[in-house]
């Protein structure tokens, strides 16, 4: 596999070795149960040593894994009869931003989210996820659409960021972005955010306002990546694992803050260990909370909205 | 004049230098690094070159047309304190929020010290001062960011001083003006600045609900966070002439898309061509423009209830 991360390969080689021994015990015949079993713990320990405590910079790596599940990914195993829909009516279709309808237990519900490739080609097509403004405008045609259906919006954040270039601005990335902050806040149907990878700045926050945010316990979001970060600090974008450090980007930490409502536990290792565990955590979530948010009258969803968008930051 | 004298000289960086026979001799070419330097100098004193034309020009003109170059008309940066006085009737200010603190929420490394240079620097607080004033008589809440103050930077008290300001116009049922110049969000505060973008959409949002006007001028520069959020979003979006706008800043669209930048790109004129600007005002007319927006719109348009 190509996902291991430095911090995994004794992991990985303690597992290789166990495969080896069964496949020797099989073949040959030989009882080695006793034997299997003993490295068998010895990896559990392994494992929860790798994974349960993981550096920022690690869970930065984990977040931007090729084997990360992307938004269709999740969408498959949580929305039923999904319809994607394309385009913004006014420009293009953005690949880097997906969206359409489909139900949740019943309800019928509009999903939206960035799109990562999962090989080269496809990030190619996808641009690596990171949208133009017509990809938030395409987003904020579908969350218009869901505001006069009255279905709940489901948003899947997934972005290194914004796409930095040149047609980008002449299109007006900024205005796309802050249309969608401007419109989100008050969009009178509800809006749950599930962050599942990275979080990369205005591009991320373009789908991110929303009733309740969640991330999963992997994923990370933040005001500038770190290599962005450690270059302007340090003229040296290698220096990223450091800034990683002192910018506080985990969900753990955004949970501390008040920006966040919730962590999603991800399996051991990732979500991309177990995809299906992955999905059913977040399904689990979206029917806890989204009863809730359509019982409330419309006024009342978006006052709550409101405060709770008021009260980010800290000054004395 | 001396004036006289250096404007003719072909040199950007022309200082006075007299020998001891009293005779007046300009600088030698320069290599750019110790053209820099001497940009540094010369604009400590009683001269500023113009970015614009090139010449060197007394400070104590430059003040007098409003931080306006008179030969080329280059809009020099101008402080928040100079533009408030430019823009509102005499005396008519009443400053919001001068007692918000900055504060340190990430731990992060040299943050504090940061602040408090650019307090010494700019004699400010912090990067947007706020308020209500008027206009020729017309009552507005304004915010005006200052370039001066960490880039302009947005973390956690301009988002909550501009929230603040919008929610008090709401409150007094009063137009809002917003001067933006920015680099974007403050890195420093980490993703509390980040959400001030959100922030200060959600309470524009509710500003133009209740059916009142946002004008949103920007100025060089405004860029990143910023420009992602409540300087975007005005019913009218006016800019002064050749101000920096955009959502990335040109060095790192270079670097992604690994060619230079035509000539003029992101510039006012540049983002009115493409339709995201109303109108470039010379600052000289700035004041005038709001005026005039603001009276159209004082007239109200309820004929037909
Ligand atoms: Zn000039």
């Amino acid at each position: 596999m190509n996902s291991s991360l430095n911090f995994e390969k004794p992991v990985i080689e303690l597992e290789s070795k166990i495969g080896d021994l069964e496949n020797f015990a099989s073949v040959s015949g030989v009882n080695l149960e006793n034997e299997i079993n003993i490295l068998r713990k010895k990896l559990d320990n392994i494992k929860n040593d790798a994974y349960s405590n993981l550096t920022p910079w690690q869970r930065v790596k984990i977040a931007r894994l090729q084997e990360r599940p992307t938004s269709l990914e999740y969408i498959e195993k949580i929305i039923y009869g999904f319809i994607e829909f394309h385009g913004d009516r006014l420009y293009a279709d953005d690949h880097a931003i997906v969206g359409g309808i489909g139900t949740l237990k019943g309800t019928p519900v509009t999903v939206i989210g960035h799109q990562k490739g999962k090989n080269t080609n496809d990030n190619i097509k996808r641009n690596f996820g990171m949208p133009h403004p017509e990809g938030y405008r395409k987003a904020l045609r579908l969350m218009k659409q869901a505001e006069k259906f009255k279905r709940p919006v489901i948003m899947f954040v997934d972005t290194p960021g914004a796409y930095c270039g040149l047609e980008a601005e002449e299109r007006g990335q900024g205005e796309a972005i802050a249309l969608n902050l401007f419109e989100m806040s008050r969009l009178k149907t509800p809006i749950i955010v599930i962050v599942i990878g990275e979080g990369g700045s205005g591009g991320a926050l373009a789908l991110g306002i929303g009733d309740r945010v969640c991330m999963l316990e992997n994923s990370i979001y933040s005001v500038i990546s770190p290599e962005g970060l450690s270059s302007i600090l340090w003229k040296d974008a290698s220096l990223a694992e450091e800034a990683a450090g002192i910018m506080r980007l985990t969900a753990q930490d955004l949970f501390e803050f008040n920006v966040i409502d919730k962590v999603i536990k991800e399996p051991l290792g990732g979500a991309h260990k177990d995809v299906d565990s992955t999905s059913s955590k977040i399904k689990q979530y979206l029917i806890k909370e989204l009863p809730g948010l359509m019982d409330l009258d419309i006024d009342t969803l978006i006052q709550n909205r409101y405060e709770k968008l008021r009260g980010m930051g800290t000054w004395g | 004049m001396i004036k006289e004298i250096l404007r003719k000289k072909k040199y950007g960086t022309i200082n006075v230098n007299k020998t001891e026979n009293g005779r007046i001799i300009p600088y030698p070419k320069y290599t750019k690094k110790e053209k820099e330097e001497k940009d540094r100098e010369v604009e400590n004193d009683l001269w500023i070159r113009c970015k614009g034309c090139d010449e060197t020009l007394l400070k104590e003109d430059i003040i007098k047309t409003s931080y306006v170059c008179n030969r080329c008309d280059y809009h020099f940066r101008m402080g928040a304190r100079d533009r408030i006085n430019l823009i509102l009737d005499v005396d008519s200010f009443m400053e919001y929020d001068v007692e918000m603190k900055t504060i340190d929420p990430l731990d992060f490394p040299g943050y504090n010290n940061k602040i408090n240079k650019a307090k010494e620097k700019t004699g400010e607080s912090e990067a947007v001062i706020t308020g209500e004033g008027r206009i020729n008589g017309l009552a507005v809440v304004i915010c005006v960011m200052n370039a001066d103050f960490m880039m302009g930077s947005m973390g956690s008290v301009v988002g909550e001083k501009i929230t603040r300001a919008i929610e008090k116009a709401i409150e007094k049922k009063r137009p809002v003006i917003i001067f933006s110049a920015s680099g974007g969000a403050r890195m420093q505060e980490g993703i509390l600045s980040l959400m001030q973008m959100g922030k200060t959409a959600a309470a524009l949002s509710r500003l133009s609900n209740e059916g009142l006007l946002y004008i949103s001028v920007l100025t060089d520069p405004t860029t990143g966070g910023v420009t992602a959020s409540f300087a975007t979003l005005g019913d009218i979006i006016l800019a002064e002439p050749k101000a920096l706008i955009g959502f990335a800043g040109p060095r790192v669209i270079e670097q992604t898309i690994r060619q230079k930048l035509p000539e003029g790109f992101q510039r006012s004129e540049f983002l009115k061509e493409r339709g995201f600007v109303d109108r470039i005002v010379h600052r000289k007319n700035l004041k005038n423009m709001l005026y005039k927006i603001l009276y159209i719109h004082s007239l109200g348009g309820e004929k037909n209830e």
